[in-house]
């Protein structure tokens, strides 16, 4: 089987709106997009399998796009939890308190930052500032934000997940 | 205190009702100087003067003129061109890119379309961070309104004139806020920033002539040019027009994104953002986001916010993020985590960079767990001023400028950490 056959016809659907943003013969540009789409389908990381697929996709070779799956923080090359948690603890969220976030959420979790919970639903993650310092102490869950976090409002986000 | 105008420029669609709409922007005159630029074809050159005499700087950090940048594409040179917005928005304590794109998406496609016709670049890209699904959706729409309302697209309004452009998600990478590293992203390779020159202006993406700006230098200039380049400069002070987003943060009582005319008193800035947390007494200010030099209270107390002011008070305006520090804060943790983060966002491509910043960071962590010596802190000034001006991009001076002022101001804190073994503020935060 061609490893393109890995990629649904919604994935295909994702990347070609991406490829439709750039010059014809710039293909390349959608690899981000399409890496993104890709990730996103299958359960939060990449497999080689599936990087190759997109470099088949994309008419790239398969190191152009294993080289950005490996540059840009957002893609997992290991497997993850169904849900990711990207806890921000640069200066205006540690200065608001996401030492002790951080504390809760892994005391919460049973896990450090790095790891995966046992029934793989979570991986917990430490991030740089997600520009939203306003709201700080805030976590990304997936693709959403959450701001102004104490204890009882993380304890509120987990249990959306049960 | 006088009331302090605010929301003027890239905030003005704030307070109305649907303010990231079309209908919205229309009411309040967007799109107006598009509408007319389309149909009187006004030179390129009288925009570039209005901007030039506007004193607008560019919001992104470097405060380099926009008007000025503007100038410096060859725009009647054949071929393709391009005009790229940086919403990448990385820079720690920065938070107004985001607000812009969620709150007023389409004063920043205007200024896009504008610069695009100015540059006789006939195609666009905003290149936002991969985190940014809440402005680009926004984005989106807005795109898909302006299309459909004929404001983008070929041949616009029967002018003749074309100009389209697209949202970009990058995928987390702090360097892709440097402009040749976002163009290399842009084109789906690794953020690594380019040798300069050549500037993009000549050499951009896809090696064409590109014109990079900052969301909120884009959003500043459709409204420069409806009230004129004097009204603009006017709002602010010589040498350092408009109005300017403060994002403040850190520890406030109410902290969020202020538009304010630059020259602002930063005791006045703060007053807005509600003074600082449960009566403290301020400690330190980083008053442009975590790259740019940390000011002591006494210092930022008797200094205005505007890119010559904080010049000169041995900072910078860098994006006006403003972090504030209170009495419980430990310098010597603020900079640990200052290291961490420039450590861990090095591309690597630069030995000084890649080596000096993981220097910094353990030598300083070191202090912070109570394994300092008293040498480290001329080691560290020593290492930083050899990272400083000796790499490809300017994140290398970023991860060197707080080092150096923080045990500039800080000095005896940090010798008491490494005497003590432990930290001079009790109860820290
Ligand atoms: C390490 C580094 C990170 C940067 N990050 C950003 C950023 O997130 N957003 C931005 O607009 N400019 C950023 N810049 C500045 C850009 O290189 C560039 O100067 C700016 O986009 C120009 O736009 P302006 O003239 O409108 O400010 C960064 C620069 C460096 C060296
Ligand atoms: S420091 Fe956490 S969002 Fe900016």
């Amino acid at each position: 089987m061609a490893k393109i056959d890995l990629l649904s016809s919604e994935v295909r659907a994702e990347i070609d709106k991406w490829i439709a943003k750039y010059p014809a013969e710039k293909k390349r540009s959608a690899v981000v997009g399409a890496l993104t789409a890709v990730q996103d389908a299958h359960g939060g990381s990449l497999t080689p399998a599936l990087m190759e697929a997109v470099a088949e996709y994309l008419d790239l070779p398969p190191i152009a796009v294993l080289e950005v799956a490996s540059f840009y923080t957002l893609y997992d090359l290991k497997p993850v939890g169904q849900h990711k948690i990207y806890l921000c603890t640069n200066v205006s969220c540690m200065l608001c308190g996401s030492d002790q976030i951080a504390e809760h959420l892994k005391e919460r979790l049973g896990i450090g930052f790095g790891e995966t919970t046992a029934d793989g639903k979570f991986t917990l993650k430490e991030v740089e500032c997600l520009a939203a310092c306003a709201g700080a102490p805030m976590m990304q869950v997936d693709k959403t934000y959450h701001e102004n976090l104490t204890r009882e409002r993380v304890d509120d986000i987990l249990a959306e997940f049960d | 205190m006088t009331a302090i105008p605010t929301n003027q420029v890239c905030f003005r669609t704030l307070g109305h009702d649907a303010p990231s709409s079309l209908a919205t922007y229309e009411s309040l005159g967007g799109y107006q100087v598009w509408r007319r630029i389309l149909k009187e074809k006004t030179p390129p050159e009288e925009i570039v003067e209005v901007l030039k005499l506007s004193m607008l700087r560019g919001r992104g950090g470097a405060g380099f003129p926009t008007g000025l940048k503007w100038s410096f594409v060859p725009r009647t040179s054949p071929g393709q061109k391009y005009v790229v917005c940086n919403s990448d928005e990385s820079e720690p304590g920065t938070f107004k890119d985001r607000d812009i794109m969620r709150y007023n998406p389409h004063q920043m496609i205007e200024g896009m379309a504008i610069a695009g016709y100015v540059m006789g670049a006939t195609v666009g890209y905003n290149y936002m961070r991969g985190e940014f699904i809440e402005p680009f959706e926004s984005c989106e729409r807005a795109l898909k309104d302006a299309r459909e309302s004929g404001l983008l697209g070929d041949n616009i309004l029967g002018s003749g004139i074309d100009f389209d452009m697209h949202n970009h998600l990058g995928a987390g990478a702090y360097i892709c806020g440097e402009e040749t590293a976002l163009l290399e992203s842009l084109e789906g390779k690794k953020g690594m920033p380019r040798f300069k020159p050549p500037f993009p202006a000549n050499y951009g993406l896809y090696g064409r002539p590109t014109n990079v700006n900052n969301t909120e230098s884009y959003a500043s200039v459709p409204i420069i040019l409806e009230k004129g380049g004097q009204w603009f400069l006017d709002l602010g002070k010589p040498n350092n027009g408009g109005m300017k987003i403060f994002s403040v943060s850190g520890h406030v009582n109410k902290p969020g994104n202020y538009e304010v005319p630059l020259g602002t008193p930063f005791k006045d800035l703060l007053a807005m953002a509600g003074g600082v947390r449960d009566g403290n007494r301020l400690k330190a200010v980083i008053p442009g986001g975590s790259s740019v030099p940390v000011l002591p209270a006494d210092i930022i107390l008797k200094t205005d916010m505007d890119y010559d002011s904080l010049d000169k008070a041995g900072s910078m305006l860098g994006a006006g993020s403003v972090i504030v520090m209170d009495e419980t804060t430990c310098m010597v943790k603020v900079l640990a985590r200052i290291a961490h983060f420039y450590f861990e966002e090095s591309c690597g491509q630069c030995t000084p960079c890649r080596e000096g910043t993981g220097w910094l960071s353990r030598v300083i962590h070191r202090i912070e767990a109570g394994e300092g010596k008293l040498e480290y802190l001329d080691l560290l000034g020593d290492v930083s001023n050899k990272i400083m001006g000796r790499t490809i991009c300017a994140l290398g001076d970023a991860a060197a400028m707080p080092v150096i002022s923080f045990i500039k101001h800080f000095r005896e804190e940090f010798a008491y950490h490494i005497e003590h073994k432990k930290c001079l503020v009790e109860n820290r935060s």
